[in-house]
């Protein structure tokens, strides 16, 4: 535990996320990721004196879809505002955004609760907004470099209400996050490309009160691991400091992961005044009820009703429904093949066990799944018509899941099919008593490990091609 | 054919019946500009490249591709509207060096219809002025008194159009600054409604009240120019399909039965007798030919420059952040620090004027002051707008003065910022309700400096503006005066 | 509302902008004289008056998601006074 009970954490979450539209919010510029620096710009999302913004209709329609399916309220008369400061990365020296008239308000979000059950997630609300540029150090010079490619690409800004109180609840929302904007298509949320990212509020407060503690901000945390350990250790620096007399500063520090600490970042010298108002440069926009309607309507099946449906219906357990849903991709091995006529537990299964151990081993992600999704479909027929035993299925799915092979084919030409031919197996297992005689011995004498070497050498000589019931049985008769 | 006296039209119509070629009119204008630019300093650059541009002008005049009636006419534009390659500096050190690698789509539409640019015109420092004075390139002077300004912030537009150096020329109007300086300088200018002009590529002062448009000699000059610049641009969302304007309506156009309203608010404190009077017998000239005339109050003029200032400067004040020493203009040769070539970049790019209104600006929006100043200026500008909607539900067309004054002298205002400010009381509401609205001479005070009248007119009422302009022009000759001197130089 | 020094040094430092020593007095008197003639605005009613930023009412213009090229680096970095390849370059900006 990474603090006494004494005391409870209470985090509210900042989530930035990159909406996958073709352009920019405001310019016909490509949103793709990475390219030479300063190679997707245009006068407009460089902040070029006379330009003007164009609002992408895309960016509308996305925000209000990831509203839908956060169960907000959707704001019939949006603004657009101006925030107002001076950095680098921004090279107006102001971000267009939301403030007072967001998209989307009062949503919420289920996730599984610390100690069990389930527990919604407030969604204050979600504003659109663009994205800023990147700075590079540069050492040999030891300036800054700026590149403005990242500059202008649309955002929602997904803010939630203060109801996390531990680093799984935090984790567990993030991924359902992901999941949902993944599903409707509104942003591929790749973490390590910056399409996600949180900040995250926290204080800490004695358990038991109502009362919020002082707050800080931990800015643009990219990875789960990471957010875990910036947590534990930012609830720890502040019980310290409470549990030592001291007083928590309202402010916004940066978790260095390496150093596994947080650092106050350097206060600017004047207050921050962002000077907010409303954008002159563009016209308010009306969203109507049939719209909203229409894209209510278009939304797919969301996770959370999918999971009840994969529990209710197709009998999986919560917690495979759970891990299943909380991926586009997974969901979308499972259904295709689920589709094409493969039992879903079995399908389940296989996707929890070998898929997940694979990825987990190789250090990908579901979105790397590196094989066609209908061969696992074709190995799991395999099996059920018990054209190829368990174990070699394993095999074969390795093979599958490293070289993206046909399964059936790849059976065929290692020549991995299940004898089912008895009498053969039979020939094959008298082979390996008449040269095993002292274990046969052995096993007579009453050894029962000594049965256990003879199956394995069985299935050796079968090359695993056997059923090893049917070996045991066989085996059994023939030593009487 | 005497092109000093020529309209741009007129010019026109002589370039494309052959009469004189488009190459030979920009050759004229540069003898102009030669001869008297160094008295008056109306321009910031002279393009380089202008007599090939003529010669392109007339190749696809001849083959009939180029139908304006203003094709080849050479023309001017104020030096806050981006022009691919060519210095923009709005009258500023901090853009000095600045050649955008885009064109402002009004410019791109006027050059679309055969325009010849001869250059960029001199202005207030982005616009921010009343006397073309505080440009980092020097002040311009009126051509009918070099001692006096010639207006602001498109001084050097007027100026230009006034000594014939151009024969037209694009100019905007945040508060004032194309009808102001028209007025100064005795030529007709207009600022069209708001949203009918793209702003694309204008460099922004105040982004809701900017609006770019022409400086001409006469109506149907400025109706012409407004017939190819006004088109809505998918690059500005603020902007509008519109009817354009009519040129033939406006040459045809009668005020007979029209009714013109004038509000008393506009004749109070601080009017220069001379210029109510000559306002006050053009009013009575619109009457002669059949127009009614009456009175009205609007007694919310008071509160036009307050609301117009906070709005302006805090736009501003956002506007200009940009410039930071960062991907264009200005920045000192060695900083310190981030923070350093932030501050000195602007400190040192900026003149006192600009500052003035950042300063200003960043004080409205400032938190705990936003809901006292910039939300009550936006309310203001709400109540502005009401009171014109119901003053045009009785009116064709409200008429006063421009300025309270003709020109001053130059210097006189620059150590007074805020009597600068008031002297904008007839035009700022006019922005600040949107509406479109000409400067069209109509006298002279004692000392024979021009004076301009203000014609206001309903949302996209722009021709009967200029109708009764040219109405007016086809009666009287104020608009044709000429300033003394500039023939025996 | 009065304009104090404080306030000019805090209005100088949101703006980013710092006035000559010289003319710093006289800045402070003007904006002072300009501040009170724009707080007449106060003595108007508005209540229950809405703000109006946009004089027309225009709602819903938006472009399509269409991809147009962006501009070669060279134009992008065209006016850059200092720029590092195609980089622009600032001080130092990392904590």
């Amino acid at each position: 535990m990474y603090h006494t009970p004494a005391w409870e954490t209470v985090m509210g979450l900042e989530v930035h996320v990159e909406l996958s539209t073709k352009t920019k919010i405001f310019c016909g510029c490509t949103t793709a990721f990475g390219g030479e620096p300063n190679t997707h710009c245009c006068p407009i999302c460089i902040g070029m004196p006379g330009v003007l913004p164009s609002l992408n209709k895309a960016v509308v329609e996305y925000a209000t879809k990831a509203g839908l399916a956060l169960n907000c309220e959707i704001t019939r008369y949006n603004k657009f505002d101006r925030k107002n400061y001076f950095y680098p990365d921004l090279p107006k020296a102001y971000q267009i955004s939301q403030l007072y008239l967001p998209i989307c308000r009062n949503g919420g979000v289920e996730i599984e609760a610390e100690g069990g059950g389930r527990k919604v997630i407030g969604i204050h609300e979600i504003h659109m907004e663009e994205d800023a540029g990147k700075l590079v150090h540069d050492p040999a010079t030891n300036a800054t470099m700026v590149d403005y490619n990242r500059c202008g690409v649309p955002l929602i800004e997904i803010v939630s209400e203060p109801d996390f109180r531990s680093a799984n609840e935090v984790i567990r929302y993030l991924e359902k996050l992901k999941a949902i904007l993944q599903y409707i298509g509104v942003s591929d949320c790749k973490m390590q490309e910056g399409s996600l990212r949180a900040d995250i509020n926290l204080s800490v407060r004695p358990a038991g009160s109502e009362a919020f503690g002082t707050r800080t901000e931990m800015k643009n945390m990219n990875s789960f691991k990471a957010i875990g350990r910036a947590i534990a250790g930012e609830s720890a620096r502040q019980i310290h400091l409470l549990e030592h007399g001291g007083a928590v500063t309202q402010e916004t520090r940066r978790w260095d992961d390496d150093k596994n600490e947080s650092f106050a970042m350097r206060s600017k010298e004047d207050a921050q005044d962002y000077k907010y108002f409303p954008e002159p440069d563009l016209i308010p926009i009306e969203i109507s009820e049939e719209v909203i309607e229409q894209t209510r309507r278009s939304l797919p099946e969301l996770p959370e009703a999918k999971r009840r449906r994969y529990v209710s219906e197709l009998g999986l357990s919560e917690y495979d429904a759970e891990q299943i849903t909380a991926s586009k991709v997974l969901v979308a091995l499972f259904e295709q093949n689920l589709a094409a006529g493969c039992p879903a537990k079995e399908l389940a299964n296989w996707i929890m066990g070998e898929v997940m151990h694979l990825l987990s081993e190789s250090g990908k992600e579901p979105e790397d799944i590196p094989f066609d999704y209908g061969s696992l479909g074709a190995l799991i027929g395999m099996v059920e018509k018990n054209e190829i035993t368990r174990s070699t299925a394993k095999k074969v799915f390795k093979a599958v899941f490293e070289e993206n092979c046909d399964p059936v084919e790849y059976v065929e030409q290692h020549n991995l099919k299940t004898v089912t031919d008895t009498g053969a197996v039979k020939t094959v297992i008298e082979e390996v008593i008449a040269a095993n005689q002292k274990s046969v011995e052995e096993y007579k004498s009453g050894k029962e490990k000594a049965l256990q070497y003879l199956i394995g050498q069985s299935m050796r000589a079968l090359r695993g091609k056997a059923d090893p019931q049917t070996v045991t049985a066989i085996l059994k008769e023939l030593l009487g | 054919m005497n092109l000093e006296t020529m309209t741009a039209l007129e010019l026109g119509a002589a370039i494309r019946k052959g009469e004189i070629s488009a190459v030979e009119a920009a050759q004229f204008s540069l003898r102009q500009i030669e001869t008297y630019d160094s008295r008056f300093s109306c321009f910031v650059t002279v393009q380089d490249d202008i007599l090939q541009r003529a010669e392109e002008v007339q190749k696809r005049i001849s083959v009939g591709e180029y139908t304006s009636p203003l094709a080849g006419v050479p023309m001017g534009i104020k030096d806050n509207m981006c022009q691919k390659g060519v210095q923009t500096s709005c009258g500023s050190r901090m853009l000095a060096n600045f050649k955008p690698t885009y064109t402002a789509t009004a410019v791109e539409e006027i050059m679309q219809a055969g325009a010849v640019p001869l250059g960029k015109l001199n202005m207030d420092e982005f616009a921010m002025g009343s006397t073309s004075e505080t440009s980092w390139f020097g002040a311009t002077k009126n051509p009918w008194n070099a001692e006096c300004v010639p207006g602001g912030s498109s001084g050097g537009s007027a100026a230009a159009v006034a000594a014939g150096e151009c024969f037209y020329a694009l100019g905007s109007d945040t508060g004032g600054s194309i009808r102001q300086p028209a007025s100064f300088c005795g030529v007709t200018g207009i600022k069209p409604t708001y949203g009918s002009v793209s702003r694309f590529g204008l460099v922004a002062y105040a982004s809701s009240l900017d609006q770019i448009g022409p400086l001409a000699r006469d109506a149907a000059d400025c109706a012409a120019v407004l017939g190819e610049i006004m088109k809505r641009d998918v690059k500005d969302n603020t902007s509008v399909a519109t009817q354009g304007v009519n040129l033939d309506a406006v040459l045809h156009y009668d005020v007979k039965g029209k009714k013109i309203g004038i509000p008393t608010d506009f004749f109070g404190d601080g009017l220069d007798k001379d210029v109510a009077a000559t306002v006050q017998t053009a009013a009575r000239q619109l009457e002669r030919m059949g127009a009614t005339v009456e009175q009205f109050d609007m007694p919310i003029v008071k509160y036009a420059i307050p609301a117009y200032y906070i709005i302006a400067a805090a736009e501003a004040s956002s506007n200009l952040s940009r410039y930071d020493g960062i991907k264009y203009g200005y920045r000192p040769e060695h900083v310190d620090d981030l923070l350093d070539l932030y501050t000195r970049s602007r400190s040192e790019g900026f003149g006192m004027e600009v500052k003035r209104r950042i300063m200003l600006g960043c004080f409205v929006l400032s938190s705990g002051y936003y809901d006292a100043y910039y939300r009550k200026a936006l309310q203001a500008k709400a109540l502005i707008k009401a009171a014109f909607d119901r003053a045009f539900e009785r009116y064709d067309l409200i008429l006063g003065p421009v300025a309270p004054t003709t020109a001053l002298k130059i210097g006189e205002n620059l150590a007074d910022p805020l009597k600068m400010y008031l002297g904008d009381i007839y035009t700022v509401m006019i922005n600040l309700a949107g509406l479109p609205a000409a400067s069209v001479p109509c006298g002279f005070d004692r000392k024979g400096m021009p004076v301009g009248m203000q014609l206001i007119g309903s949302y996209f009422h722009e021709t009967d503006i200029l109708g009764a302009a040219h109405a007016y022009q086809q009666v009287t000759d104020w608009h044709k005066r000429r300033p003394a001197g500039l023939d025996n130089l | 509302m009065m304009i104090t020094d404080e306030l000019v040094t805090y209005l100088e430092a949101l703006g980013r902008i710092r006035l000559p020593e010289e003319s710093r007095a006289k800045a402070q008197r003007d904006l002072q004289e300009i501040l009170q003639y724009i707080d007449t605005l106060s003595e108007l009613d508005t209540e229950g008056i809405e703000p109006l930023s946009h004089a027309l009412p225009l709602t819903n213009v938006m472009r399509e998601d269409e991809v147009q090229p962006s501009i070669p680096p060279e134009e992008v970095l065209a006016n850059a006074p200092v720029r590092k390849d195609n980089y622009f370059l600032v001080p130092r900006s990392f904590e």
